[in-house]
């Protein structure tokens, strides 16, 4: 991965603790991830992976340090609204998907949250359950679904508004190893092939490995394992 | 899918949640419409009777209530005498009560009054009114629920009449009460010569001002009110307005709590969708409109329902023999307005909090346990 495309995420000495400073998760971390890149964060559960990712996408605030994504601050109101509207695309664990709405309605709410054009809106969708190959699952509930199927959907509606940066979060971590795998093929090509920056925290090492660049992280901290 | 999509999913996802709101504000509807409807019936009714063919209200000053004023024999004759006026009609009211109907309205009028030759007659006639000391006269209701028919005794109050006659009006209040010659209800109800009103027609309407002056100036002890003038400022008619607002938009707190527990239930629900909303990209203005678009649904369905059930109850209650004919619902377009206005600003209050609960809630603190 060439050093020379621009940094879309970077963390400057970011430091997070919850509970009064009892629990520290963070300590004086820096990241930086550019364009294009396929990054993991790769660690044990509780390690602070998954609050690193919250910290990029404005999810939650740090205790200290700086934080620029997309050359924006996540922390600030307007431009973490921004971010997660145009920018930025989450996959979490669980899928967080809407159960009682259609896989179809469940990836109309970010285009609804943005006030996309209805046309716009239908063709995107074609577009994107076509590429995973959930087209026949549309009219669907999502309690229907199997959970590579859910994470399939999840996925979309992460791409629904063409973000610069995917966040997820353990997207194959409540997955079988087959459909596990899928789910991280279809990453790994949203990246490679499209040019999407994706920043993947898991605990398997085997997707880690498969990513363009590994950061371990530990009690806090992070470390660089490869290039 | 429309933002409004949302809004129904999440209604019929917790629907007995969402019916349990709606029936708050469809109460509240039904109460605060069958209220006014009876009380601006009831006020129209009586402002039938003082209106009757006439163009100026005459009664005693300073009294709180029609009830308690009296005008004597010679203000009716001084009032006959205005060369302004073409007729003057004096009424007595008073309260009687029958066996197993303790409150009957009585009239007592003479036999000029143009009420009774406006009436349809179902036994006796005009003529008959005051002919004889002992008699008195029904309206149709009254007879009805009085089970009473021409030239039988009946006891009313402390005596025994004989029923004159027995006749049909349109106003409710007159349908079902007494009616008595004007000397024989001063003397029933021991007030002397005295009415309670006048109700005077001029020649000419346009000559209302110079009449009510000159008849304010010659007799202190009276009031001369034109019809709308006495219906805006008549005491009795606010305080039943009042009251029935009152008890309305206290039906109606019931209601915005019920849709305020529906809505705070719907969104403790929801927190972890409410997060994955704002992860989409939904402000916290969008959600708080969400949650504001719900109750309005409540509120919408709840007005429908809600008028369903009073014209229902109102037509009920119109024809419940106990209520004597005095139900007359009445309902004004602005009433109207008023009440469903109502009914979607108690949803609006019952849904601020939760509005601003769902609109504050910090997605990483609601997936952090996954």
């Amino acid at each position: 991965m060439s050093k020379s495309r621009e940094i879309i995420a970077e963390a400057r000495e970011v430091s997070k603790s919850y509970d009064g400073g009892r629990i520290v998760v963070l300590r004086d971390v820096s990241l930086a991830v550019r364009t294009g890149e396929l990054v993991a964060l790769w660690g044990a559960s509780g390690s602070g992976k998954s609050t690193l990712l919250h910290l990029l996408g404005g999810l939650d605030a740090p205790d200290r340090g700086q934080l620029t994504v997309c050359g924006l601050n996540p922390v600030d109101e307007a431009s973490r609204l921004s971010l997660r509207r145009h920018r930025l695309g989450f996959i979490f664990q669980l899928h967080n998907l809407i159960p009682d709405l259609t896989v179809e309605e469940n990836l109309r709410v970010p285009a609804l949250a943005v006030g996309a054009a209805r046309a716009a809106t239908a063709a995107r969708i074609r577009e994107l359950v076509t590429e995973v190959g959930m087209a026949h699952r549309l009219g669907h509930r999502i309690q229907d679904l199997s959970g590579g199927e859910r994470q399939r959907t999840a996925i979309c509606r992460a791409l629904m508004n063409r973000p610069q940066l995917l966040l997820a979060d353990e997207p194959t971590g409540s997955l079988d190893e087959t459909t596990g795998s899928t789910v991280f093929a279809l990453l790994k090509q949203l990246a490679e092939r499209d040019g999407i920056t994706v920043v993947l925290a898991t605990h398997e090492r085997r997707f880690a490995e498969a990513c363009h660049r590994i950061v371990r992280v530990r009690d806090g901290r992070l470390e660089e394992i490869s290039t | 899918m429309h933002i409004f999509s949302l809004i129904f999913t999440n209604l019929r996802r917790h629907r007995w949640r969402a019916l349990i709101g709606m029936a708050g504000i469809a109460f509240g509807v039904a109460a605060m419409l069958t209220i006014l409807a009876i009380v601006t019936g009831a006020i129209g009714m009586f402002q039938r009777i003082l209106a009757s063919d006439s163009h100026y209200l005459v009664f005693e000053r300073n009294v709180s209530d029609l009830f308690f004023s009296s005008v004597t024999r010679e203000q009716v004759d001084a009032i006959r005498a205005r060369p302004e006026v073409a007729a003057a009609h004096p009424v007595l009211f008073g309260i009687v009560s029958a066996p197993d109907h303790p409150v009957i309205t009585c009239f007592g009028i003479e036999a000029s009054d143009p009420r009774l030759a406006k009436a349809e007659w179902r036994a006796g006639k005009v003529a008959d009114f005051g002919a004889r000391p002992d008699e008195i006269f029904l309206g149709a209701r009254a007879a009805e629920f009085l089970g009473a028919h021409a030239g039988q005794t009946i006891a009313v109050g402390r005596g025994t009449f004989r029923v004159g006659g027995v006749f049909k009006t349109e106003n409710g209040f007159e349908d079902g009460g007494v009616f008595l010659p004007l000397k024989a209800a001063q003397d029933f109800f021991h007030r002397g010569d005295a009415a309670s009103v006048v109700t005077v027609q001029l020649r000419d309407e346009r000559r209302g001002v110079e009449f009510k002056g000159a008849l304010e100036a010659a007799q202190p002890g009276v009031i001369a009110l034109e019809n709308r003038e006495f219906n805006s400022t008549y005491n009795s008619f606010k305080i039943l307005n009042f009251t029935a607002w009152a008890v309305g938009v206290c039906a109606f707190c019931l209601g915005g709590l019920g849709v305020a527990n529906t809505m705070l239930l719907s969104v403790f629900t929801r927190i972890r969708e409410i997060a994955v909303l704002r992860v989409c990209g939904f402000s916290g203005r969008q959600v708080a409109g969400l949650i504001f678009g719900e109750a309005a649904a409540i509120a919408a369905v709840g007005v429908v329902v809600g008028f369903t059930l009073g014209f229902v109850l109102l037509a009920v209650l119109e024809r419940v023999p106990q209520f004597q004919g005095y139900v007359q619902a009445s309902l004004q377009p602005l009433v109207l307005v008023g009440i469903v206005a109502t009914a979607f600003v108690t949803a609006a209050g019952g849904a601020i909090y939760p509005a601003r609960f769902a609109s504050r809630i910090q997605p990483a603190e609601a997936l952090r346990y996954e």
